[in-house]
């Protein structure tokens, strides 16, 4: 495919570099497939229209313009329950059953919502980098709905992930450490003076800062009696310092001692070069490959220290070494399912009526937004695709291309199992209730209808690509969809849903 | 992890192999001796038993222990419980200690045909009593602790694969999440009903695995569907009748998977709804029938093909419930839990030891008899012939709970 993908800014490119290649890589414009790639690692699946814009940039200019347009608020208007301030109300430890369940299936109702808004923010937003990095930090400072059940909270920290998504890495931090759903997920109000819950010392040290092994169990229990007092007020939901439940005393944290508090622990973990270098490590992993390169991530993880921890420096060096940039690493990480299902509608221009159908499938596949597995987040990599999830995927963009013909209902299997309890991997069901099943079942027919409120025309999809044959047209389509050649090249000549259908259950399609 | 090859690469399959037998062979020197079947490790060191199915059936969201066995002596059993303890009259008596929830009656026969093994007292160090991260624990046979990113079954196929020509290595129904096979190396299907997988399985095509290390990955799973179609079908008609419900379904499911001819090592169905906060007395009664029942359908069909010697049944739960009742007339998240075996080959018996509710801890649970991962060792070392330490990282006392 590589010789016969957009052949036009291929060869505009080579004219003008003949003379002096090591200076037009940096300035010249750099093509489609480049541009392809370079939105397809930032974004979620880019249009054709998108690509065509960033192939005319070089790339530094095509860095620097993703960097320049991110945004730290949603552009679409959040649910209205998001707005209510005031008193955090869970039901009392005396409340009765139908109060409890009442509470629970608000809080139920809230959370689609919120997944639904979400989705459509991706679906909508001009800058899908800022969508990109606010998903990576949920998935780095992990907290999900089902254990801490208010969706306020897990909207709150949606908004605190998305300001600081390209922000400062130490503003965030500190800021994320006390998130109020990030003191219920990790037990930070349990925390107290002579009874220390060391849960958050742990994962702020091991999951969010210096990363396995950078510190002792003595390290967490210091760091745990630093962090006491540290709580959120049921009146405001707002985050709370508790002084008579802190620990005033001496502590003493990775070789430096003193009478610390949470804050003056989060920065001697910023101190570390470790923390820079397992940011940078877990931020080449998303955008980059499998396989960091010690010595790459060592000297963008300087450059990020030495900045202060500018998030788009870190970024900025990751997405202009050269290994983002080498064919060998293309087409080698697996897109999630969020990718995989917002990647489809936005590439085959399809704007769904409503975003929770879709952020269903997505859970069905593996991904269920606020709700990550556990602490240390979704694994990711190969290990989103298994035979369910890759099943359920393939019947996704099987049905979405022929979403005006009626067939089986698509999500019996793509629905996860619904135990009350909810699966600790993989396909998670939405959370807690005695109702789980008959409410995935509603949740399931509601996939089902907003895959048929949809409407494809393969033909007039297909004609839109660029050239002048129907073959060009083809090999446009399948440069912009697939990141490597096809593994089963669909027969040319197919009529244009077969051919897109085809190009879709392709395997390189699930790679971006 | 790297993904293996297991279609397309025979190579590969014998390094894995020989590489696994070092361990094995080591192990045999110093091993105490638990029963004939160690001598019979001994005697063929390279062979597994994977044409023994395991059978797992997952109670999900905690299963209470103290009500599906009952210490119905136990005068704290019922100071703890005084609203939802199973009257004494009600119990199915199995010992002057012990007896069975009356859903559970129909398993009776089994416990006299010594075909039912009562695994007491099951946990481990440190519980924790989410639910997501109890069974990550139970999944993956870590420390409490300690995160492990595959299950255990994918670490013992790693150790010793399954024979190339089994359908799959695992088939999950009726639920999404992988468990116990969770991890890339893996031949696991998960599918609701065959029916069902079988239509969506066209839309996966064998193509030679090749690429990089994530292609090469969609490809194996791609490979391992085809696979797992060409061999399954839901054409075997049982004369066994199963229960109506989700659960009958699964097991009728399940029976179809063993039903082909070309093997499967494990089969995981996956009931729900014991996460029993509130109500539970009518909620837990007509759960433990759907288990009863199931199992007793799935005794029938695994005779009917012949497969019941070579088929071990084994219940398990996140974790089990807190002895003292809530004041909704339910339990919340505990410890020490209770598992049933089952098969042609146990040794009907209680092991462990039930729950000592006089010594509760500071959140009301009582301390765990037998480690969950003896169990898992009993299987890997004497059902298939797995080394055990190679596949939990360290040795557990078996429970002889297996005939030799």
């Amino acid at each position: 495919m590589v010789a016969r993908t957009f052949r036009f800014g291929r060869m505009l490119a080579v004219a003008l570099c003949t003379s002096a290649t090591v200076v037009c890589a940096a300035a010249a414009p750099m093509g489609y497939d480049d541009a392809r790639h370079l939105l397809a690692r930032t974004g979620f699946g880019p249009t054709d229209a998108e690509v065509r814009e960033f192939a005319a940039l070089p790339r530094a200019d095509a860095v620097a313009r993703l960097l320049r347009d991110v945004r730290t608020v949603a552009v679409t208007s959040p649910p209205a329950f998001t707005s209510v301030a005031g008193p955090l109300r869970p039901p009392p430890r005396d409340a009765t059953d139908a109060e409890r369940r009442a509470f629970l299936q608000e809080q139920i109702r809230h959370g689609l919502a919120l997944r639904a808004w979400w989705l459509q923010e991706m679906l909508a937003t001009p800058s899908p980098l800022t969508e990109r990095m606010t998903l990576f930090w949920h998935n780095h400072f992990v907290s999900s709905q089902q254990k801490v059940r208010i969706a306020r909270l897990m909207y709150g920290q949606n908004a605190l992930l998305r300001a600081h998504a390209l922000g400062n890495f130490g503003t965030l931090l500190h800021a994320a450490a006390k998130d109020p759903a990030m003191l219920v997920y990790l037990d930070s109000a349990q925390n107290r003076r002579g009874q220390p819950n060391e849960n958050f010392a742990r994962e702020v040290m091991e999951l969010f800062t210096a990363g396995e092994g950078k510190y002792t169990e003595a390290d967490i229990k210091e760091a745990a009696r630093a962090f006491t007092g540290w709580s959120v007020n049921r009146e405001t939901g707002e985050y709370l310092f508790r002084p008579g439940a802190h620990d005033h005393g001496n502590k003493t944290v990775l070789g430096q001692s003193g009478r610390f508090d949470g804050d003056a622990v989060l920065d001697i973990l910023l101190a570390q070069s470790s923390t820079a270098e397992f940011i940078t490590g877990k931020l080449w992993r998303e955008f980059v490959s499998p396989e960091p390169e010690p010595r790459e991530v060592k000297r963008i993880a300087q450059a990020f220290r030495s900045s202060n921890y500018d998030i788009k420096v870190a970024l900025r060096g990751v997405l202009l070494s050269d290994a983002f940039w080498v064919r060998g690493n293309r087409g080698t990480l697996v897109k999630s399912p969020i990718e995989f299902v917002v990647g489809t509608l936005r590439q085959l221009e399809i704007p769904p009526p409503n975003g929770l159908p879709f952020a269903v499938l997505a859970a069905g596949m593996g991904q269920n937004l606020f709700s990550p597995p556990n602490v240390k987040g979704w694994p990711g990599g190969n290990a989103w695709i298994d035979a369910n999830t890759l099943l359920a995927r393939k019947q996704f963009v099987d049905r979405l291309a022929r979403a005006d013909e009626a067939s089986q209902p698509m999500t019996a299997v793509a629905a996860p199992e619904s135990p009350s309890a909810g699966p600790s991997r993989a396909p998670t069901p939405f959370f807690v209730a005695d109702d789980q099943k008959a409410r995935f079942q509603r949740l399931a027919r509601e996939a089902d209808r907003g895959l048929r409120s949809v409407n494809f025309d393969a033909a007039a999809w297909l004609a839109a690509r660029s050239g002048a044959t129907r073959t060009d047209k083809e090999y446009a389509a399948q440069a912009l969809l697939l990141a490597l050649p096809p593994q089963a090249p669909p027969r040319s000549g197919d009529d244009a849903l077969t051919f897109i259908r085809a190009t879709m259950q392709d395997p390189v399609y699930q790679l971006k | 992890m790297t993904p293996v090859d297991r279609t397309h690469s025979p190579h590969r399959r014998r390094f894995l192999c020989s590489a696994a037998a070092l361990p094995v062979a080591r192990a045999i020197g110093t091993l105490a001796v638990f029963g004939n079947a160690q001598v019979a490790l001994a005697a063929a060191p390279a062979g597994t038993r994977y044409n023994r199915v395991l059978v797992l059936v997952e109670l999900k969201g905690g299963n209470d222990g103290l009500n599906t066995l009952v210490p119905y002596t136990d005068p704290m059993y019922y100071s703890l419980r005084p609203k939802i303890a199973i009257k004494r009259d009600d119990v199915v008596q199995l010992s002057d200690r012990a007896g069975l929830h009356p859903s559970l009656a129909p398993l009776v026969p089994l416990w006299r045909e010594s075909e039912l093994a009562i695994l007491q007292g099951v946990g481990y160090a440190e519980p924790n009593l989410s639910h997501f991260r109890s069974i990550e624990i139970w999944d993956t046979a870590s420390k409490s602790a300690e995160y492990l990113q595959d299950g255990w079954l994918t670490r013992a196929f790693a150790v010793r694969p399954a024979p190339s020509g089994f359908a799959a290595d695992g088939v999950i129904i009726g639920s999404g999440d992988l468990g116990p096979l969770a991890g890339g190396g893996t031949r696991a299907i998960a599918l609701v009903n065959t029916e069902q997988f079988l239509r969506r399985a066209k839309l996966a095509q064998p193509t030679p695995i090749a690429g990089n290390p994530a292609l090469a990955h969609v490809l194996k799973v791609e490979a391992d569907i085809v696979q797992a179609a060409a061999h399954l079908d839901a054409r075997y008609k049982f004369r066994t009748e199963f229960p109506s419900g989700n659960f009958g379904s699964a097991i009728h499911t399940a029976a179809q998977v063993l039903a082909n001819p070309s093997g499967v090592a494990v089969v995981r169905v996956t009931l729900t709804g014991f996460d029993t906060h509130s109500i539970q007395v009518g909620t837990q009664a007509r759960l433990l029938k759907e288990v009863a029942g199931g199992l007793l359908a799935l005794k029938g069909a695994l005779i009917e093909l012949d497969k019941w010697n070579d088929a071990l049944v084994l219940t398990y739960a996140e974790f089990g419930r807190r002895p003292k009742e809530n004041i909704s007339g339910g339990t919340d998240h505990g410890t020490a839990n209770v598992q049933f075996a089952l098969g042609g080959r146990v040794a009907g018996a209680m092991y462990g030891a039930p729950p000592d509710l006089s010594r509760l801890s500071g959140d009301g649970n009582p301390p765990y008899a037998l480690d969950f991962r003896s169990i898992y060792a009993t299987i890997l070392d004497h059902w298939w012939s797995v080394d055990s330490r190679a596949v939990l990282g360290g040795r557990f006392a078996p429970v002889p709970f297996l005939k030799a």
